[in-house]
């Protein structure tokens, strides 16, 4: 490591213009610096329960103080929350002991991830089994929502998608045709309209009187367009996998469907798990379009809490908390992504 | 001549029976999974037309030719509440296509540029372009627009003390007025004269490269039409301020700005990679190259790195020029008149038409995702040959 001085010559002086570069640059971030950190730490309140609390002209956490619970639980009854906490342990739990799990776990793990957790997750959040009383999805929102519309659309867009990436690779004309067809259409329509597809027409669809949950219809949308991208994804781990693969396995006498299962599929999808979880970043961000067809994520309720009489003009404050969420969610989903890439080229170096 | 004797034998064999009963058998899955997609069809079109008939309703699109009756409070070409629904799609269309538009345009200047900022020696630059797209990259694109449209509407000042900028042009919370350029009674002639001399350049380099007649006139050509049209011009219209809002010239409303901000900010942070990366594929000695045959920096950024880096660089931006046409549906929460806002919004609740409604959307998606694709691998072609 160089002395300071070089270090600083070398990274921040090296010629004139670059010079100025750094003089220019830095004024900009001091002078930003300085006015973010006074708005949101020196001027800032978070003493109190009521907006008057706030009068030191900063920014009024007291505001995300007293919503707090209503940003992450939305409505659901406060005795009943720990039933949310514990579904989402058990969701991220799993899916991050699936992805780092050595290979011959992963395989169970999965199913269970796919079988076992949404059950439990299911029957945990709506209730009516067991003695839990029955939380109507109306109440619902918040961050959970978010999380949950991702695990739900993540995991069901991944078991839709490996058969969409399978009948696109269909030696069936029909089906490779129809698979192509499917993905294109979902990835050609902003994911806005596909919403509003599932609340304006599947009620339309349905037979006299029938009607789904808003909810799910919701869920289906976002299933639908998330398998759409993660078939091309599994497309391009399949490609990936040598030929002599299957035709060893064929070889050694292994039906076809024993041959996709165990031999081509683990080996395409291990290759693909960063781009997988990428999918689901870009996912989670994209739930907040629900806000835009009436359900209560996370942004939907903070815009609905700053109607509130009592707390008027708390837009920044609101914003500035779903931006540091968000923003902590999907970093740190992005950071586990790229070790996980970093594990799995290491394990391809031989 | 042995071999096609032997394959010639292959052929006059009759098939093993292995091979007959996997083409049945294959005919069989494809035939049940066509029945069974028929069946679904069938189940959908018949409860629709059902709950249509209960609505006393049917499907059809002479509504197109009915009268609106709202107002389109942004619009490129005129219109007003007489117009009909088929002109409101392509006053919205329009709309949804100069955000798009607006959008790619600079959001590839400021990928660009933060790209080649990672890229820098300069350590601070460096670090600020990464921290940008790190905190773009990982928040919502939808929280994002709103942001910036709650922090506009927050910090902007009511017109009668908007903020004057250089060339007349003034900011306030209604928006950007800006001075609008009246063409007099030549009309727009000179400026489609123009476009024309514009698209006819590419026509005659080639020429002037294949030393032809006319080869002098590459130049030429766009410069007399720039002159016509400047002559043309009759006067500039300055918006000023009258009662409680500006009179004149044209105005950029809020809504807009607002949602061009988001969408080319959002992108311009996966452009950022997408250079970064092509940028660094190309090998060092090219560059090494350019500067020992006496190239400054830029010059051999430009001539020689930026050329071959492009060749990587198209098939994945236009992946991303179709993310953000896409995305401009996000218009919709902010209530910039585009076509999911005013389609699947106004129109909708309007007629109670959601069938044609939803179905005239998508398909436009559907549309302009394939020209751009189409548009992007024309010039991924053009690129390729150049590249000899």
């Amino acid at each position: 490591m160089a002395p300071t001085h070089v270090w600083v010559k070398r990274n921040l002086f090296p010629s004139l213009s670059s010079g100025l570069l750094t003089l220019l640059l830095a004024g900009v971030i001091i002078v930003l610096v300085k006015a973010i950190f006074n708005w949101a730490v020196t001027d800032a309140t978070i003493s109190g329960t009521t907006r008057a609390a706030c009068d030191a002209g900063g920014a009024c956490w007291t505001f995300i103080k007293v919503r707090f619970d209503l940003f992450f639980y939305g409505r659901y009854p406060s005795p009943e929350r720990w039933r949310v906490d514990l579904a989402l342990a058990l969701v991220v739990g799993t899916t991050a002991a699936t992805l780092i799990a050595p290979p011959r776990w992963q395989g169970w793990l999965a199913l269970i991830l796919l079988g076992f957790v949404p059950a439990a997750a299911g029957i945990l959040l709506v209730g009516g089994l067991f003695g839990l009383p029955y939380i109507a999805t109306n109440l619902w929102g918040g961050l959970m929502l978010n999380v949950l519309l991702t695990a739900v659309a993540g995991g069901g867009g991944f078991i839709l998608g490996v058969f969409l990436a399978l009948g696109r690779r269909s030696k069936y004309p029909v089906i490779r045709l129809f698979s192509m067809l499917f993905i294109e259409l979902w990835r050609g329509v902003p994911l806005l309209t596909v919403l509003f597809m599932a609340m304006l027409l599947v009620p339309l669809f349905m037979p006299n009187g029938a009607t789904i949950d808003n909810l799910l219809r919701a869920m289906l949308a976002l299933t639908l367009f998330t398998a759409a991208y993660m078939a091309e994804i599994v497309r391009g781990g399949l490609q990936a996998i040598p030929r002599g693969q299957a035709e060893a396995a064929t070889a050694l006498g292994l039906r076809p469907w024993a041959i996709q299962s165990f031999i081509v599929m683990p080996q395409a999808l291990r290759l693909v798990i960063p781009g997988l979880v990428n999918t689901v970043i870009d996912l989670f961000k994209d739930t907040t379009l629900v806000s835009i067809v009436g359900l209560f994520d996370l942004l939907a309720v903070i815009t609905q809490a700053q109607k509130d009489q009592a707390w008027l003009g708390m837009a920044r404050e609101g914003y500035a908390f779903a931006v540091v969420v968000f923003f902590l969610c999907c970093f740190g989903m992005s950071l586990f992504s790229r070790r996980l890439e970093h594990r799995l080229n290491r394990h391809l170096r031989y | 001549m042995a071999l096609a004797d032997t394959a010639v034998l292959i052929a006059r064999q009759p098939a093993p029976r292995q091979q007959r009963r996997g083409s049945f058998r294959a005919f069989a899955w494809q035939g049940l999974f066509l029945c069974a997609l028929a069946l679904f069809a069938w189940f959908i079109i018949a409860n629709a037309s059902d709950n249509l008939a209960a609505r006393n309703m049917n499907f059809g699109f002479a509504f197109l030719s009915q009268r609106t009756g709202f107002d389109i409070p942004f619009h490129v070409v005129p219109w007003s509440t007489a117009d009909s629904y088929g002109r409101a799609l392509w006053v919205c269309l329009l709309n949804t296509l100069l955000a798009a538009a607006i959008g790619i345009v600079l959001g590839s200047l400021l990928g660009f540029l933060l790209g080649v900022m990672r890229l820098s020696a300069n350590w601070l630059a460096r670090s600020l372009s990464l921290a940008i797209i790190e905190i773009v990259r990982n928040t919502p694109q939808l929280l994002q627009i709103i942001f910036w449209y709650v922090v506009m509407i927050q910090a902007l000042p009511p017109p009668r003390n908007g903020l004057a900028l250089p060339g007349g042009m003034i900011l306030s919370v209604r928006g950007l007025n800006m001075p609008s350029i009246e063409m007099g009674t030549a009309g727009l002639w000179p400026v489609l004269l123009l476009v024309a001399a514009l698209c006819l350049v590419p026509v005659f380099r080639g020429l002037r490269r294949r030393h032809r007649a006319f080869g002098w006139a590459a130049p030429l050509l766009p410069a007399i039409a720039l002159v016509v049209v400047l002559l043309s011009v009759d006067h500039l219209d300055y918006p000023t301020l009258r009662g409680f809002n500006y009179v004149g010239g044209v105005v950029v409303p809020p809504e807009l700005i607002a949602l061009v901000a988001g969408l080319s900010l959002y992108m311009s942070a996966f452009v950022a990679e997408i250079v970064r990366a092509s940028l660094q594929g190309i090998a060092k000695g090219q560059r090494e190259a350019a500067s020992s045959l006496g190239l400054s920096g830029a010059q051999a950024l430009f001539l020689v790195i930026l050329p071959q880096a492009l060749r990587v660089m198209i098939p994945q931006l236009t992946n991303q020029y179709l993310n953000l046409t896409k995305s401009t549906s996000l218009g919709a929460a902010i209530a910039y008149p585009e076509l999911v806002q005013i389609y699947a919004g106004t129109v909708l609740n309007q007629t109670g038409r959601a069938l044609e409604t939803m179905f005239l959307v998508m398909i436009i998606f559907l549309g302009i995702n394939l020209a751009i694709s189409g548009f992007m691998a024309w010039y991924n072609a053009h690129v390729a040959i150049v590249e000899r």
